[in-house]
């Protein structure tokens, strides 16, 4: 996930690139979501000026480009924290006490659900089912899942983000996770 | 004899540490060592499970910690020294042996967890595409007459007949015909799908294989949820080297047919597992959901005859041509033919897959494999089916498996997704929950769902409220006939299943009784 910051300085650049993503899947059948989720996947969020391109690309309206974001939880139109944290709510984690680790998550990070933290770390989301179900309750964070989570994993998991955001790049953590 | 050494990299095993226990066993061991990186047995509640193969089969040890790494090692892991392992606090012996793996019918899942999963040779070495090979020798009719004969019904939960499905887009007439697998698996409590597709992605490929030669489709769609990013890497991997080695392509095994195949990521939202709302979604629209008829048999993807199947119906199709339609149908109970993969999980002691010929029942189930609540308290309720299944009392565990006897019951078995609640669970909340998720996954195209949900919650809120109960009781029962009646599809129509289960079976959490006395 790259920086926006970093692009946005050279916007021709960036208009590019996007350019370039439209173009190698517009001519899917049922292209629109591939363009999305490769989007999202290179700044973590589809930037505004992306729905132009994409309308224009695809012969749709703005507004319809919007709708299609819009009816999709995973979407999103603005910049996410460097960490995206997914609690499930699914049933089988209820069943584990995971309403009594969201309400520690939202306390102890002082955000609700769809907020992020002040210093731009985390985000965090609902989710509803990770497919971890028999080791509830599950925790996502970016790609990777969590089980048998409690509070404190959960703040042991959260330091861990915060120091690895200090030393490594995004990259990095990925890999020494 | 060189060390060969199995820890799964299935999402709930990574979930559990199994990638931490690969590095320190790497760390710690001063010798090469044979890591194999295998899928899931789907024993969930001995993950990461790690198995060391011997002259004598695999044993088993889990749940293995990264801490555990240095005392198995001690005990002789890298010397196969079976009698000072065999002393091991985790051993649990020959991993074919234990008995909630020993005592199931792995049929569609009979490869889970043994085979590497993107390693050809293993999946050919176990029947791999044997399946194909046979179908390849049959002519469309034929294909169609064996799926049928095997009795399978959909997975997803409508338990459709998969043969008459495949007829209908058989006898369609059209140049260009689809495949379409849901793997959107949204239903909480569930994950055979993703089970299957990180343990044993070719028998998907070769059932989406054998699905386009019936019905002479040419390509094929995996419609993958966003929240199975492992999935998602593996799938990819199997299907690029079917293409390289012509199982996938202009000339599947040497033949002259075409089939192409591409995994889709879902954008999560739980009704575009409807299968016209995936439609939808797969042509790039929003979700919403489409009325019926036409079917997606006659008017599917791009308004073209297409397959929609679950993962594990598809996955089911290779070996009912490697075995035969008999051997298939010969499990099961009245119209519900062959294995049903059942998913155990919330508070269970023994969570994981369990594949049984239909017929078990739930009891059997939740003691025998289950082993009880994990927090060891008495279990109170169990929902099976995913949110939109009812809440199960006690008095209902001897339910069979079975379409039929839940249908009976004003149950669904629907996903085969089993959810175990202790007695601490307040069953108030949890019809809550269902017309809150109801609200919160609704596509939006009907009133009786979009707007009876937040309704519902507003109601069920009162009642917990000690609000007017008796009237808003009466409420909340209109209410659930509007969604039931007036619903588009089951989304709303279903909702109402766990809320009148709760009212009916758990009435007491819902209607206090000791302040219940006092209202008019
Ligand atoms: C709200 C809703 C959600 C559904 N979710 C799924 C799902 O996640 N996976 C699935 O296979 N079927 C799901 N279905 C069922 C599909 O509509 C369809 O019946 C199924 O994909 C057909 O395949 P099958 O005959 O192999 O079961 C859902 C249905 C509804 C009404
Ligand atoms: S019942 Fe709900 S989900 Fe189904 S079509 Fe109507 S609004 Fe959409
Ligand atoms: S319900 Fe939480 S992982 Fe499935």
């Amino acid at each position: 996930m790259n920086d926006l910051q970093n692009t946005s300085g050279n916007a021709d650049a960036q208009l590019n690139k996007l350019t370039i993503i439209v173009d190698s899947k517009k001519d899917l059948p049922g292209g629109l979501l591939p363009i999305l989720h490769d989007i999202q996947h290179e700044y973590g969020f589809i930037p505004k000026v992306a729905l132009g391109i994409i309308a224009t690309k695809l012969n749709q309206t703005e507004a319809e480009i919007h709708g299609v974001i819009s009816f999709y939880h995973h979407f999103r139109l603005t910049e996410p924290g460097a960490n995206i944290v997914e609690i499930c709510r699914g049933e089988a984690c209820q069943a584990m006490g995971s309403k009594q680790l969201e309400n520690h998550a939202k306390t102890s990070l002082n955000i609700d659900f769809g907020q992020t933290t002040t210093n731009k770390n985390v985000t965090l989301e609902p989710v509803y089912c990770l497919g971890n179900c028999a080791c509830a309750p599950s925790v996502k964070v970016g790609d990777n899942v969590h089980g048998r989570m409690n509070d404190k994993k959960f703040d042991k998991l959260m330091n861990k983000l915060t120091t690895f955001e200090l030393s490594l790049s995004d990259n990095k953590l990925q890999e020494n996770k | 004899m060189d060390v060969k050494v199995f820890i799964p990299r299935d999402t709930t095993a990574l979930a559990m540490g199994a990638d931490d226990v690969v590095k320190a066993l790497k760390f710690q061991s001063k010798q090469n060592i044979n890591i194999i990186r295998n899928g899931s047995r789907g024993l969930f509640y001995l993950e990461p499970l790690l198995e060391l193969a011997t002259s004598n089969g695999r044993v088993a040890f889990g749940p293995v910690e990264v801490d555990d790494v240095e005392s198995l090692i001690a005990h002789g892991l890298l010397e196969h020294n079976i009698d000072k392992l065999q002393n091991h606090p985790l051993y649990l012996g020959l991993t074919k042996d234990i008995p909630y793996l020993a005592k199931q019918d792995r049929l569609t899942f009979a490869r889970a967890g043994i085979i590497d999963p993107i390693n050809l040779d293993d999946y050919l070495s176990l029947d791999g595409f044997k399946g194909l090979e046979k179908a390849l020798n049959l002519n469309n009719q034929q294909i169609v007459d064996e799926v049928k004969a095997s009795g399978l019904r959909g997975r997803g939960g409508a338990a459709f007949p998969t043969g008459i499905k495949w007829q209908t887009v058989l006898d369609a007439p059209a140049s260009q015909k689809y495949i379409v697998c849901n793997a959107d698996e949204g239903d909480s409590g569930t994950f055979a799908d993703r089970l299957i597709m990180e343990a044993d992605p070719f028998v998907l490929i070769e059932g989406m294989i054998i699905a386009g030669l019936a019905v002479n489709a040419t390509q094929g769609y995996i419609y993958l949820r966003s929240e199975y990013p492992q999935a998602k890497i593996i799938l990819e991997q199997a299907i690029k080297i079917a293409y390289d080695k012509n199982y996938l392509g202009k000339h599947i095994c040497t033949s002259n047919n075409h089939f192409d195949l591409e995994v889709r990521i879902g954008a999560g939202a739980y009704i575009c597992g409807e299968e016209t709302s995936l439609l939808e979604s797969l042509e790039g629209k929003r979700g919403l959901v489409r009325s019926k008829p036409p079917l997606p048999a006659i008017e599917g993807f791009l308004g073209q005859p297409t397959i929609v199947n679950n993962v594990i119906s598809l996955t089911s199709v290779p070996i009912i041509f490697t075995k035969g339609a008999q051997y298939y149908e010969n499990y099961g109970m009245g119209r519900s033919r062959g294995t049903l993969p059942v998913q155990l999980a919330g508070n269970i002691k023994q969570g994981g897959l369990v594949e049984l010929g239909f017929g078990a029942s739930l009891d059997t189930l939740i003691n025998e494999f289950g082993g009880g609540t994990y927090s060891g308290q008495p279990m109170k309720a169990i929902q099976v089916g995913g949110p939109l299944g009812a809440y199960l009392p006690k008095t209902q565990w001897h339910t069979q498996l079975d379409y039929e006897a839940f249908k009976d019951i004003d149950a669904v078995l629907g996903h085969g997704g089993v959810v175990v609640f202790d007695d601490t669970a307040d069953m108030a909340q949890q019809a809550r929950f269902a017309m809150e998720f109801c609200a919160v996954e609704s596509c939006g195209k009907c009133t009786p769902c979009r707007i009876g949900s937040v309704r519902g919650v507003e109601v069920i809120d009162k009642i917990i409220n000690h609000d007017n109960q008796k009237m808003n009781l009466e409420l909340l029962n209109d209410l659930c006939d509007t969604m039931e009646l007036g619903s588009l599809c089951a989304m709303g129509g279903m909702t109402p299943f766990p809320v009148r289960s709760v009212i009916e079976h758990f009435g007491s959490d819902l209607v206090k009784p000791s302040l219940a006395k006092g209202e008019k």
